[in-house]
């Protein structure tokens, strides 16, 4: 009985959507690089980046949005040095990614050190607070944004001249290039934009979720990103309810660990729980998922 | 060379129509390579133009620079009087250039109208103009004979079907020159049949084509002029109406080509024999029979990927049959491996010569052993004998008259002929009962093709069993005793040497054959 009452409480919900948004920014721009045939494993150092750089932007006085325009930006520097490495340079983009998510996240420690030398405890900031719209009242305008996002990536994605061009340059460089568009031009934008999207889902954990930042507070949500959009198959719509299944799990889990159920048994089983059915919807859902064919592919003008 | 661009060009404009096309002074450079040596020539409306050349003389080079995939280091290409700014794809899509590449630049994932519709419109348009794309698409397909479906994904289309759907890409965006590569290279003699159609409608519209071969019949069946290109350089230029195919097989190798001598065969006993064989696989093989007779050349027709590679797994014990028997020298087949197969003397030539016949980075010694380093005289007692692996290798070099700097050279330095007769030395010198030749010649100039045809037929002559796998009717059509046709992994009943049309071949490997039997 109990697990069907957590099921029907509204707080239950209101933590699903509050846990998946930054996993759905994030999962939104990893979908973009791969669709564009970049796997970016800079994700988790990438969204630590964002978490610090929309927090410390707030910190020093400047207004919320603007904390998110930052992390973005700073996603965008950061997509840059990949992009630069693995699309012009063809470099690997497993190393790559691996190299920019300790460079990313080192970086925003020392950053954090620099700016902050004296503190014992990390400052809090006034973070967004919940809309009290109607519907889904209890949650901030971000989480809005964050399902806008996943509606934008669709649009753009499969409505527009763009997006073709996207998917395409995934698919086959060799037809773009053919068809006169700059392959590298698209790969560089579409690795950019995910990354600033990736950072946006960092910046939602110190701007909404929590109200200050912390080490490892990311936590290998960008690894679970990557994982969703597997899950999604490269369509935003399933990597949305992804998101939400996982969040799903884990907010579920918190609340069972209170219950008599989980009175007896350890703690770690249900932290382990979310990643376990995870794992396990990723088998069943990837069978027949199909990769775009060009990822992690690089492109070199007049080779075959 | 600019002289005669320059009477040609003169002809053209003496003529009703005018140069769309001119190519300049084009000279390329990959390294010490020369790949174009400062060639030129003029293209007219309503004009098919073939550029004729063998593997490797500069003809694919010469269009990508056309297209802007490559930057010349010298020349101009000049588009119904307009300069092309070099190295911009992009350039030349909107001055009217289309090219159909020889491997398709098709992303296969998606449909057929997004393919064609990619990069027509603007990037950051907000809609994608799919209602007016189909319909024109439609129109196109009408008024080209190009019957494709617009909601198609192209993975699932046939290769013929995926060469239509890159004519329309080039129609679609207003192409004023057509530039195919190679085009009848995968296709089926009826689908050649179609291809050529498409070609007249296409100049009776006004375009010009550049078609690119080395296939003669082809370029006298459908050009009105001929480029003949040599080792990078343009080395005659003439009308079809005023030369022959021995002519233009002259011009394009350098030197008179005499054909192999086809002695009549000599069949002896089966030496292998398929009753009923499925394999599996996409295709895979079904039902097939089959029978190789000592002293004779069994041929396969066929499209590549309808079942080639099932039979050739099998004959190479790469593959075990599902269902039917398989008799080898007259026992059935057992436990079957790649080891078991060399053991009972199967030599295999196998189709890609880079993947699977050789190991890029061993040397010619080691290349030469592969197949029986385990074995005395190669090996013994678990040591290798690098004396006698030497000596193989030079007894190859200088048997097959591989050209190479020496033994201990990587292959990978080799070009494609001379890894190829190493490949032959390695496998017939041994003196094998059974020979699968996948593919032989593919890719090979006509000096290393004569060569292997040559030593194919030592072989058959000495009473070893051919089973020839090619893509290359005329070469099937020469060399085998008896033809099958493969499609979908069906093979065809067995046609002895003469007693199939190529008309009727193309259509079982359509899969239509027998269908239509007078």
């Amino acid at each position: 009985m109990e697990l069907i009452d957590i099921l029907l409480s509204a707080t239950f919900w209101a933590a699903v959507l509050r846990i998946a948004s930054p996993l759905i920014f994030a999962t939104m721009g990893e979908l973009i690089c791969e669709r564009a045939g970049v796997l970016n494993l800079g994700i988790e150092g990438i969204m630590v980046a964002g978490a610090f750089a929309g927090w410390i932007a707030v910190y020093a006085g400047l207004p919320l949005w603007a904390g998110v325009g930052c992390a973005f930006l700073t996603g965008v520097m950061f997509g840059l040095i990949h992009g630069t490495l693995t699309v012009p340079f063809g470099l690997s983009q497993h190393v790559v990614g691996i190299g920019l998510t300790l460079l990313a996240t080192s970086a925003t420690y020392f950053a954090y050190r620099v700016a902050l030398p004296e503190v014992s405890s990390p400052p809090r900031i006034e973070a967004f607070q919940p809309t009290g719209w109607p519907i889904l009242g209890s949650q901030t305008v971000l989480t809005w944004a964050a399902l806008a996002t996943v509606a934008i990536t669709a649009w753009v994605l499969f409505r527009t001249p763009l997006g073709l061009a996207l998917r395409a340059v995934g698919e086959n460089p060799a037809a773009v290039e053919a068809q006169g568009l700059p392959v590298h031009g698209l790969r560089m934008g579409a690795v950019a934009v995910g990354s600033g999207l990736m950072a946006v889902g960092g910046s939602f954990l110190t701007l909404s979720a929590f109200n200050s930042f912390f080490f490892d507070m990311v936590n290998g949500r960008g690894w679970i990103c990557i994982a969703l959009v597997v899950f999604g198959a490269w369509m935003p719509g399933r990597a949305l309810l992804g998101a939400l299944l996982f969040a799903g799990f884990d907010a579920f889990q918190v609340r069972l660990q209170q219950t008599a159920i989980g009175a007896g048994l350890p703690y770690q089983l249900f932290l382990a729980m979310p990643y376990l059915l995870s794992i396990l919807a990723l088998i069943l859902m990837s069978r027949r998922a199909e990769v775009p064919a060009a990822l992690m592919t690089p492109y070199n003008k007049g080779e075959r | 060379m600019a002289e005669i661009l320059r009477q040609e060009s003169a002809a053209i404009l003496r003529g009703e129509s005018t140069a769309i096309l001119r190519l300049d002074g084009i000279t390329k450079r990959f390294g010490p390579v020369l790949a174009n040596d400062g060639i030129g020539f003029a293209l007219a409306e309503g004009e098919v133009l073939a550029l004729l050349g063998e593997n490797g003389a500069g003809k694919t080079t010469l269009m990508n620079i056309l297209f802007g995939h490559y930057v010349a280091d010298e020349g101009t290409v000049h588009v119904a009087g307009q300069e092309l700014p070099p190295g911009q794809p992009g350039a030349a899509l909107a001055a009217g250039v289309g090219m159909v590449h020889q491997h398709f630049t098709l992303a296969e994932n998606l449909t057929v109208l997004d393919n064609v519709a990619l990069g027509t419109r603007p990037l950051f348009s907000l809609s994608s103009g799919r209602r007016a794309a189909r319909a024109r698409l439609r129109q196109l397909s009408e008024d080209f004979g190009l019957a494709v479906d617009p909601s198609a994904r192209v993975a699932d289309l046939s290769v013929g079907e995926r060469q239509r759907v890159e004519i329309l890409k080039a129609l679609y965006r207003d192409a004023r020159v057509l530039i195919l590569d190679e085009p009848t290279a995968v296709l089926t003699p009826q689908e050649v049949d179609a291809l050529f159609a498409t070609i007249r409608k296409a100049v009776a519209k006004g375009l010009a084509v550049v078609f690119i071969s080395h296939k003669l019949g082809e370029v006298m069946a459908v050009a009105d002029r001929v480029v003949i290109l040599r080792r990078g350089a343009k080395v005659a230029e003439m009308r079809t109406a005023e030369t022959d195919r021995h002519r233009l097989a002259e011009a394009m190798v350098g030197a008179e080509i005499v054909p192999p001598e086809v002695p009549p065969a000599t069949p002896g006993e089966v030496l292998f024999r398929l009753d009923q064989v499925s394999v599996a696989g996409s295709p895979g093989l079904r039902d097939a029979s089959l029978a190789l007779r000592a002293g004779t050349i069994t041929g396969i027709a066929g499209v590549s990927g309808n079942g080639q590679r099932a039979l050739a797994d099998l004959l190479s014990g790469l593959a075990f049959p599902e269902s039917g028997a398989v008799e080898l020298k007259g026992s059935a087949l057992a436990d079957w491996s790649p080891r078991q197969a060399v053991a009972q003397g199967i030599a295999r030539i196998p189709e890609d010569r880079h993947a699977t016949g050789t190991i890029a980075d061993f040397d010619l010694t080691e290349n030469a052993m592969l197949e029986d380093y385990a074995r005395p005289p190669m090996s013994r007692k678990g040591w290798l004998d690098w004396g006698r692996a030497r000596k193989r290798a030079e007894a190859i070099i200088e048997g097959y008259d591989v050209r190479c700097p020496g033994p201990s050279v990587p292959i990978r330095l080799l070009s494609g002929g001379n890894m190829q007769k190493l490949i032959l030395g390695r496998v017939l010198e041994a003196g094998p009962a059974i020979i699968l030749a996948n593919q032989p010649t593919r890719g090979l100039d006509i000096g290393a093709v004569t060569y292997v045809h040559r030593q194919l037929l030592a072989a058959r002559e000495r009473g070893a069993a051919v089973l020839l796998i090619s893509e290359d009717l005329d070469e099937l059509r020469a060399l085998s005793d008896v033809i099958h046709a493969i499609h979908d992994g069906e093979l065809s009943p067995a046609f002895a040497r003469g007693e199939i049309t190529v008309k009727e071949l193309g259509l079982w490997m359509a899969g239509q054959g027998g269908r239509h039997a007078a």
